[in-house]
């Protein structure tokens, strides 16, 4: 079969100890049995391993962060697009999401699509409105209130027991046991990330995960669920394993049918000793595992490239149970005229 | 007393759930009881099987099976009964 040449922007492609999800979204590009990609990556740093790592990217442009403007971000996007007709762009980065939500129509307009979720979807699936998402849809979500203040926490003592979580509004999370450690990273928090400070009821129980992809009318393209085997120290997955657990794909096609969600995203969800599911978070992204999906039989990054290009796709139905990922760190011997092009050039 | 339907045993005795993703070893021994239950057979029938099988007095083989048995429990190995 003649695959179909399409060119794909890439964000994240940070293969660091904090993994973004660019680079395993590239190899299952590559991969794709359909498309004959071109991918250009889009790097925020000029030491994103990505950038260097071999046939990976065929070119790499340099991007201004989205904290200095949508605007900055999306005109380097178009004037990338002058150059290299991009055909669909997968931003892999939470804080760049919503510039990329914002700007989908002046994007298409261009020739430039992509798969996201809906604004609405995307802001009340958010950490700050998870409570209310669940109340709203019906699912088990840990009690959870927004604080602004450390005199807050005092009063949150009479619907919250120690432990319980205290969270940044957009990353990292800490289990507090008194009052003296809840302020401590009220304070690391928000000065972090800002405000507000999420206060999460602690759920006891084994971490989940599954990947998803919605196609925006309410049907699961596809979902692979997925057990963390090995955590680093910033609580990330460095092995984990696909696994047979229906009730966590219902609760991801209930999600996806009752919300109608487009695009791709991870559940993070605490399955408790009595077999009972917490949402506890939804990433309206790609995660960084998603080469397991890949692994297994599905390849989410190629579902969701056909669904931004309207292309008919075929609902995954199976996955392989058992097959596990095991990450790696590898030294590059880079040449200095590489990262000096780059540093000065803003592309490679 | 049955072990969950859907595990995985190896002839090596490595034990895979599916459900959860969790995997243990047990040695030969445990393989045994472990394939002695799933044939159905009642914790009297493994006892004889060992007692005429193995030499081992029955108060140690009591604590053996029960200590064994426990730790299936314990990591969710056995169906609800």
């Amino acid at each position: 079969m003649n695959k179909k040449k399409i060119t794909v922007a890439v964000s994240g492609l940070n293969a660091t100890d904090n993994p973004g999800p660019g680079i395993p979204v590239i190899r299952a590009l590559k991969e794709s049995e359909y498309f004959d990609c071109r991918i250009i990556g889009l790097a925020y740093e000029n030491l994103e391993p990505g950038i260097y790592m071999p046939n990976l990217v065929d070119k790499v442009y340099q991007v201004p962060y989205p904290s200095t403007g949508s605007d900055n971000l999306i005109q380097r996007i178009e004037y990338i697009h002058e150059i290299e007709n991009i055909n669909v762009i997968i931003p892999n980065f939470d804080a760049e999401l919503y510039a990329f939500i914002k700007s989908e129509e002046r994007l298409k307009e261009k020739g430039i699509y992509t798969f996201l979720p809906a604004l609405e979807q995307f802001e009340e699936r958010h950490k700050a409105n998870l409570y209310n998402f669940g109340k709203k849809y019906n699912f088990n979500v840990p009690q959870s209130i927004n604080i602004n203040s450390i005199s807050e926490l005092y009063s949150v003592e009479k619907d919250f027991t120690y432990p319980y979580l205290v969270k940044g509004k957009f990353y990292e999370a800490y289990v507090a046991f008194n009052i003296e450690q809840a302020i401590m990273y009220f304070n690391k928090l928000a000065s972090k990330w800002g405000l507000p400070i999420i206060i999460q009821e602690f759920i006891r129980g084994t971490e989940v995960n599954v990947i998803a992809l919605g196609d925006g009318e309410g049907n699961t393209i596809a979902a692979v669920a997925m057990r963390k085997l090995y955590i680093t120290d910033k609580g990330k997955a460095w092995s984990g394993i696909a696994i047979d657990d229906k009730e966590l794909l219902e609760i991801t096609e209930q999600l996806i049918s009752k919300t109608k969600w487009r695009g791709a995203f991870e559940l993070e969800i605490i399955k408790t000793n009595n077999n009972k599911y917490y949402i506890v978070e939804i990433n309206p992204r790609i995660p960084a595992w998603v080469y397991l999906a890949v692994g297994v039989g599905q390849n989410i990054p190629e579902a969701l490239v056909k669904l931004a290009l309207k292309l008919p796709v075929e609902k995954y139905t199976k996955y392989e149970i058992g097959k596990m990922f095991i990450r790696y760190s590898w030294e590059m011997i880079v040449p200095i005229e590489k990262f000096e092009h780059l540093s000065t050039f803003g592309e490679l | 007393m049955k072990l969950k339907s859907n595990l995985a045993i190896s002839d090596n005795g490595f034990i895979f759930d599916p459900a959860t993703g969790e995997s243990f070893s047990t040695n030969t021994i445990g393989l045994e009881i472990i394939q002695l239950i799933n044939k159905g057979k009642t914790d009297e029938e493994i006892k004889n099987y060992f007692l005429e099988n193995y030499e081992i007095d029955e108060a140690t083989y009591e604590r053996s099976y029960l200590d064994f048995i426990s730790m299936l429990r314990y990591y969710n190995l056995i169906e609800n009964e």
